[in-house]
């Protein structure tokens, strides 16, 4: 930043503030453009129908929020849809995070047979897309019964090749040999060592990886659609979209509600691990 | 310290590895296939055998419940002919572009001005990055209205100052370009931070030297910037493209009410119906898993050749 202090000697305080000036205009543009989407579901969701559908279009909230949210509890199973989410949510979680750094330890600090070509593999699977291997998924699926049951949800996204990669990248850098080295002539087992040493070190990259996986899972669309085929029992996601899918009858103020109220808890997660995710997700893609 | 030089020793006996027999490597490492095995039996299980099955059912004709029937090349035959599959190709290479381009280059501004902007530098981060994490299907339901042709924001400005409404879910167009905006609304600031981390890894001094040597800033942008940031560029362009060529929910929750009979038809005219919704519009609504099978490897292709394009036209800039 010492470039832009330096200016101020050569183009005088006037210009740079002016500058300044201007630059932050523009961001707020910016930053108002990003947030409008939010606002306007905001409005949505304190009027009637009929107070949306009129002209001028509102832009200040209105007095119907309550109703909205009644409504929409009547015509949706919104809290066993949220619980479904958050089991899902929480259970994928919890193993991408144990698979993914058990794995990423073994391939971040130790030599076997096999280590370069199991990985070249894993880097690979990165690469193909997932709806090659969604018709076959469903059949398997439904096969050993999990079809329209959480556990089809569950099971598949237990490891993953991302995390597996991006954890091996954090802990390559993040964990000392020499301290690895000292544990093992202590006589530290494997699963001492993982949990006594890399573990402890690596927590910033695990609070990424958590996070990440939280998000995406909660959000993640197109499989559940597919796999809980019992429209009673689906996750967030599905439920809104069957609110809205309903065709020629949909009442905006309910599911604009539905899709605010959704994203509560997406927006705890990001507010507490904001910092985590953007500062890791630049490191991550210049590494 | 003294005993560091003798605990760097463990490479040396890595590299005879080789030399260990087998059996003994299997009692020795097993603790270490155990760890990373998780994830192969995952992959094996829910990803090689239904990739291998999926490349085996192709080459059937299968509703998913009866016996299957050998197709041999049929169904590719008629892949490469199909003008529904064609047309879907059209419509996903036609919402990318009209996302993608507008989000690079605002990405890239946006990357630039927050680089020289001190002050609130984490708020608007977390501002712009807030998009992102939303879920796609709340932001589409939220742009379906903006783009209403009744009640629509849009429309409601068009009107406003004397322009005429257009419908922008009912026509070609105005589907495409109504997925397009939501993509790039939600793409922008995760690219921006994302170049923003690229841009910080440029050393000052080539700034300063630059300025000395009287150059403005635009001219320090295509010079400087630029060609150091053609790292951070290719690695947005490929996920973006293998994001964007794949894009379903978007389309699908958008013009997911338009059409009585399909949940996939893509709106009107089929003008939003990207490669995957026409994926699962074959296999989940037409009961055609076979048929849906060749369409997935169709996609599988179309998506490695325009990554490799991709690659290419970066790589190639570099070597001059």
């Amino acid at each position: 930043m010492a470039s832009v202090q330096d200016t101020k000697s050569s183009r005088g305080i006037r210009g740079v503030r002016g500058r300044g000036i201007a630059l932050h205009a523009v961001l707020v543009i910016g930053l108002l453009l990003s947030a409008f989407p939010f606002y306007w579901a905001i409005i949505m969701s304190t009027h009637t129908s009929t107070e949306i559908f009129s002209y001028p279009p509102k832009l200040l909230p209105g007095s119907h929020f309550l109703q909205n949210v009644r409504s929409l509890f009547d015509n949706v199973d919104f809290f066993g849809s949220m619980v479904n989410s958050l089991l899902v949510a929480c259970a994928v979680t919890f193993l991408v995070l144990l698979f993914d750094s058990l794995a990423a330890f073994v391939f971040a600090k130790f030599e076997f047979p096999g280590r370069r070509a199991l990985f070249v593999v894993l880097m690979a699977i990165f690469m193909v897309p997932t709806q090659m291997a969604i018709i076959p998924q469903f059949v398997i699926m439904a096969k050993v019964g999990w079809i329209g049951s959480m556990t089809a949800l569950i099971v598949p996204a237990a490891a993953n090749a991302f995390g597996i990669f991006w954890m091996r990248q954090y802990m390559r850098s993040a964990i000392h040999d020499e301290l690895l080295d000292a544990s093992k002539i202590d006589g530290a087992s494997f699963l001492r060592q993982y949990w006594h040493v890399a573990l402890p070190v690596v927590r910033p990259g695990l609070a990424f990886l958590g996070i990440f996986t939280f998000m995406a899972q909660w959000n993640d669309y197109a499989w559940p659609l597919i796999a809980l085929t019992n429209p009673d029992n689906v996750t967030l996601q599905v439920a809104l979209s069957q609110l809205n899918g309903v065709h020629g009858t949909t009442d905006y103020g309910m599911v604009m509600t539905g899709a605010l109220l959704a994203l509560v808890p997406l927006l705890i997660v990001f507010a507490i691990g904001a910092r985590q995710i953007i500062g890791d997700l630049g490191k991550g893609a210049i590494r | 310290m003294a005993t560091v030089p003798a605990l760097e020793k463990p490479p040396v006996v890595l590299a005879e590895t080789p030399a260990v027999r087998p059996r003994q490597g299997w009692r020795k490492y097993w603790h270490l296939y155990a760890a990373i095995s998780p994830f192969y039996l995952l992959f094996l299980a829910f990803g090689l055998i239904p990739v291998g099955f999926s490349l085996y059912l192709s080459f059937h004709r299968w509703d998913g419940l009866g016996s299957m029937e050998w197709a041999g090349l049929s169904q590719y035959r008629y892949l490469v002919s199909d003008s529904d599959f064609w047309s879907s190709i059209g419509n996903t290479l036609i919402i990318w572009a009209l996302a993608t381009f507008p989000m690079i280059f605002l990405a890239m501004v946006t990357a630039v001005l927050l680089n020289s902007a001190v002050r609130f530098k984490n708020v608007y981060r977390f501002a712009y990055f807030l998009p992102n994490v939303t879920s796609v299907v709340a932001i589409a339901i939220v742009f379906g209205s903006v783009f209403s042709t009744n009640f629509g924001l849009v429309n409601a400005l068009l009107r406003a100052v004397g322009l005429d409404q257009v419908a922008w879910l009912n026509t070609p167009w105005g589907i495409k370009v109504a997925i397009a905006t939501l993509m790039t609304w939600q793409w922008v600031g995760y690219n921006a931070i994302i170049f923003l981390a690229g841009l910080q890894t440029v050393p000052g001094e080539l700034y300063e030297a630059a300025r000395m040597d009287g150059a403005g800033p635009v001219q320090t942008f295509f010079r400087i910037t630029l060609p150091l940031l053609r790292p951070t560029l290719l690695f947005v362009l490929v996920v973006s493209t293998v994001t964007g060529l794949q894009s379903f929910t978007e389309a699908q929750v958008l013009l997911q009410n338009t059409s009585n009979d399909s949940t996939f038809s893509g709106g009107p005219d089929h003008a939003g119906r990207t490669m995957v919704l026409y994926f699962f519009q074959q296999t989940f609504d037409n009961n055609d898993f076979g048929y849906g099978a060749a369409v997935a490897w169709g996609i599988f292709l179309v998506v490695v050749i325009f990554s490799i394009i991709n690659w290419r036209l970066v790589q190639r800039r570099d070597e001059d």
